[in-house]
């Protein structure tokens, strides 16, 4: 047996310290001329473990503390960080933030988010779940995860390994309003990546789990055979010609989409008018049945949060229903430059939801009938600016809703405007491993780059 | 220039703590007493700034300091890894002990006596913040965006931001190495969006290297991307959809080297070459490029964004050719790959910071000039596509498909640059993506210093760069079929 010693992750701090800290710097950043303040403070520990071929690759220990202040000086502002709690890093770095917003303009739209916005109650959402997992266990499990996707077929040749992770962490925001807010969250995660091959080469794929309790992970055998089917299924792509066709992007994917969509009616990208999406307030940007909701108070949820990170209380609503724009997507300060409101998204979206539609995958390959199904993209080809967008694919060829063969090396190109115009349907195979829960989207044309 | 690149690094990151060399050992002792073959402690201290600038005012600065110590213990292909954000020695002991979890019966590590030697400086060990007041940092972002916003009435958005990275690293492995070094970085970049009868379109320009801030001043490099950025975006303003298919491609010089880096860099990295995950896994002495194909790996040009002095794991850096007149020559290495493939490290083993494993990655990657004036490239294609600035790209190692997009780009018809195309992707297969090069210019460049690579979640600053080059088919992702 190896000589194993039981490592889990370490505990975290009482929260007490961190809000005792949190109201450290805010009193340290009043002392040195602040009219106004805000502070985060966070711990974070991990603990993963990959196992390759059957053997331990990589164990690794994460603990990792964080602290940053943003003050105000009137309307200048200044920003500074640092990983260092002891009483003269918290000065230090308080002093550089005032040094900075000594120097900066005055911005008439700086400053903390409005009171009145301010969570008043702090849920709890059901985030923290922490995993007694000892070193061996997550050996053990990621071997486990690897060793069913190598047995799944003798083509899976090569691994990357499987590997099981545990993270946990604590974070406390505060600012001089009097606010102060924290709360834990664990996440775990479990995934494989390995390597199929034939005489047509080689071809690697994966498949993961992520969740905030690790019950609610998929067991390692099934990410496991996930991986490996996924790599298996690659094996004899070939390219296609170059052509106009409906596409069907897989749930993972679809997921992208919506973050495009998301990051073109993000206020920054907005008051910039730097996004495709700009004064669409109201109008329609996808086609009457797609409905788009924020539920930022999911228990469990991976995108979940009581409250934003300016402190401003999180909310539900419809992002786009009947295929309209109906809110963009706001902290304070992009809200002032706009002359609105914060959505509660100074740090990012909380849980969106696409509502899904009747079809099942199955259905959905009958639907797409013939065309192409994307189910990975390679590279960055995305324009917010003009919602230009040419990506890299690989997926299958689709005829009459059955597979013909598997494809790569081929673009697929539009743009976004107008493939969110033409989504045919969403599915209802929702992918729930993100921020974003998405089925499938199938757009009704697009063009494929290749021989 | 030859100094003693140990004693600022250690004057920083181990006198404070009062750690002496004689705790270097100990902490690896520590380690080894386990059966450990070998491992290395990683201190580090990082200080950041950076400052941005929107609607003609530096509005928003930031400043960040990360430090600590990673602390490594390697068994045959296995690895503990354990760190700290105190530098600290009952710290470095914990994450020592923690590290070592690794360990399995029969490993048998010994710590070698310290090895250090003076090493040419590839750049100075200054500051890079303080090279400038606060006040000429925010007078050079505000230059910039005059000097924009005076290029075309079309300019509507003008955003410039001003980074600078003074980052220290000391570090002691139980094979002897001991090296330190300080590395100063600086980026400054400048995006611009134009707009025209409702159309609008972006261009961002920029450069940087391990230099200090008075070097955007020199040459009038700052006030450059400025006008390089409108002229991008103006550009772009003209620009009709790109042809879909593929067809003959000129690249230009400098930046659209991300190519070298997509294609055939990652997939010669030692990791994946010791697992047997690349297209290029097992094919050393075969022709994989065009005999007009030289490409090397080098980290010591001097002042480059992608240069070190040393590596992560102390190794000094070198330049290592990859692909000699088409042949695969050889892959890039860290020290444990190389020693598990039984062949020297390469200077490659970078990490992101202490807080993460280091791994075999690139420096400067790029093809060395050929015999063809630009010009003479460009006239010798009927139709295609002549690509000049490039985004991002990526490439999955195991297929060997690569892409990289294209943010300026024009069609070539009969020999002659003609209508600017919008951006487009291109992809390709990077295994033989090279033996399609049919002519190389003479007018090699490396890029401006803006690259930054990302591998495992971890990124590192690089470079790349190759003189014009055309390649006879590759395809293009336009809309246009």
């Amino acid at each position: 047996m190896p000589e194993i010693t039981i490592y889990p992750t370490a505990p975290l701090p009482a929260r007490e310290q961190l809000e005792i800290l949190v109201a450290n710097i805010l009193a340290e950043a009043r002392v040195r001329g602040a009219t106004a303040a805000e502070a985060a403070v966070s711990f974070s520990s991990a603990l993963s473990v990959t196992v390759r071929l059957g053997e331990v690759e990589t164990l690794e220990h994460h603990r990792q503390r964080g602290l940053g202040v943003t003050v105000y000086i009137g309307q200048s502002r200044g920003s500074a960080s640092t990983a260092d709690w002891r009483p003269e890093a918290i000065r230090d770095t308080v002093q550089s933030a005032c040094a900075i917003a000594r120097h900066t303009a005055t911005d008439p739209c700086a400053g903390l988010a409005d009171p009145d916005r301010l969570a008043r109650e702090i849920p709890d959402l059901d985030l923290y779940h922490p995993w007694p997992l000892s070193v061996e266990d997550g050996i053990e499990m990621a071997r486990e995860c690897e060793a069913a996707a190598l047995a799944l077929d003798p083509r899976i040749r090569n691994s990357e390994g499987g590997s099981v992770a545990t993270h946990a962490g604590l974070m406390v925001y505060g600012n001089s309003y009097g606010f102060c807010g924290g709360y834990p969250t664990t996440r775990h995660s479990l995934s494989c990546s390995v390597i199929a091959q034939d005489e047509s080469g080689m071809q690697r794929n994966h498949w993961y789990a992520v969740a905030r309790h690790h019950n609610d992970l998929e067991t390692p055998v099934a990410v496991g055979q996930k991986a490996a089917e996924r790599a298996l299924r690659r094996l004899g792509s070939r390219r296609l010609g170059t052509r106009q066709v409906p596409v069907l992007f897989s749930p993972e994917l679809a997921r992208g989409l919506i973050g495009h969509f998301v990051a073109a009616i993000r206020g920054g990208a907005l008051y910039r008018k730097a996004s495709f999406l700009l004064d669409r307030l109201g109008t329609p940007v996808f086609p009457a049945f797609v409905t788009i909701r924020e539920r930022p108070h999911l228990p469990k949820g991976l995108a979940s949060a009581p409250f934003d990170s300016e402190g401003v209380a999180t909310v539900d609503r419809d992002i786009v229903s009947d295929g309209v724009l109906r809110g963009y997507v706001l902290d304070s300060y992009s809200a002032r430059r706009l002359g609105m409101r914060t959505t509660g998204n100074a740090g990012g979206t909380h849980n969106l939801i696409v509502e899904p539609g009747p079809l099942a995958h199955d259905e959905l390959m009958r639907q797409l009938h013939t065309g192409l199904w994307v189910t990975e993209l390679l590279g960055h080809g995305v324009n917010l600016v003009t919602g230009d967008y040419s990506r890299g694919a690989s997926g299958f060829w689709v005829e009459s809703g059955e597979i013909q063969f598997p494809v790569h090396e081929i673009t697929i190109a539009g743009n976004l405007n107008e493939m969110f115009e033409g989504i045919v349907t969403v599915g209802n195979d929702v992918d729930a491993r993100g921020g974003i829960r998405c089925g499938s989207l199938l757009v009704e044309r697009m063009t494929v780059a290749g021989e | 220039m030859i100094t003693d690149t140990l004693a600022l690094p250690r004057q920083q990151l181990l006198v404070p703590a009062g750690i002496g060399e004689d705790d270097l050992h100990r902490a690896l002792a520590c380690m080894l007493g386990h059966a450990v073959d070998g491992g290395d402690l990683y201190f580090q201290r990082r200080r950041t700034e950076s400052w941005s600038l929107e609607d003609g005012q530096v509005k928003n600065a930031s400043h960040a300091i990360q430090q600590g110590v990673g602390v490594r213990a390697v068994s045959g292909e296995k690895t503990g890894f354990a760190y700290s954000d105190e530098i600290l020695m009952p710290a470095l002991l914990e994450a020592a002990t923690a590290a070592r979890a690794i360990a399995q019966h029969g490993g048998e590590g010994q710590i070698q006596v310290w090895q250090t030697a003076p090493r040419a400086m590839l750049y100075e060990p200054l500051d890079p913040l303080e090279t400038l007041s606060a006040e000429a940092k925010v007078r050079l972002l505000e230059a910039v965006d005059v000097e924009a916003r005076r290029q075309d009435p079309r300019v509507t958005q003008v955003m410039v931001s001003l980074a600078a990275v003074h980052d220290t690293i000391l570090v002691a492995g139980s094979d002897g190495a001991l090296a330190g070094d300080v590395r100063p970085l600086v980026r400054l970049n400048v995006a611009v969006i134009v707009e025209r009868d409702g159309r609008r379109e972006q261009g961002s320009s920029g450069g940087g290297g391990r230099v200090g801030y008075g070097w955007f001043l020199d040459e009038d490099r700052a006030l450059g991307y400025a006008r390089e950025a409108v002229r991008l975006a103006l550009v772009n303003l003209e620009a009709v959809p790109a042809p879909a298919g593929t067809m003959t491609v000129v690249l230009g010089p400098g930046w659209p080297g991300i190519l070298l880096h997509e294609a055939i860099g990652h997939g010669l990295e030692g990791d994946f070459n010791r697992k047997g995950t690349s297209a290029f896994s097992g094919r050393i002495g075969e022709r994989v490029a065009s005999p007009l194909c030289t490409v090397v790996d080098d980290g010591t040009l001097a002042s480059r964004r992608g240069s070190l002095n040393v590596d992560d794991e102390g190794t000094p850096t070198q330049c290592t050719t990859l692909i000699e007149r088409g042949v695969l020559k050889g892959y890039l290495q860290d020290k444990l790959n190389a020693r598990l493939m039984k062949t020297a490290p390469t200077g490659n083993g970078r990490r992101e910071s202490y807080a993460h494993l280091p791994l075999p990655r690139m420096t400067n990657t790029y093809l060395l000039p050929g015999e063809h004036e630009p010009a003479e490239i460009i006239a010798s294609v009927e139709r295609g596509l002549y690509a000049v600035n490039f985004g991002g790209g990526q490439v999955d190692i195991t297929s060997g498909k690569f892409v990289f997009s294209a943010s300026e780009a024009y069609l070539v018809e009969n020999g002659r640059v003609t209508r600017p195309v919008k951006g487009a992707t291109l992809i390709g297969n990077g295994p033989d993506v090279l033996t399609k090069v049919t002519m190389v210019g003479n007018d090699l460049k490396l890029d401006d210093g803006v690259g930054t690579c990302g591998k495992d979640g971890q990124s590192v600053p690089v470079g790349v760069g190759q003189p014009t080059l055309k390649v006879a088919a590759l395809t293009v992702g336009g809309t246009q079929a």
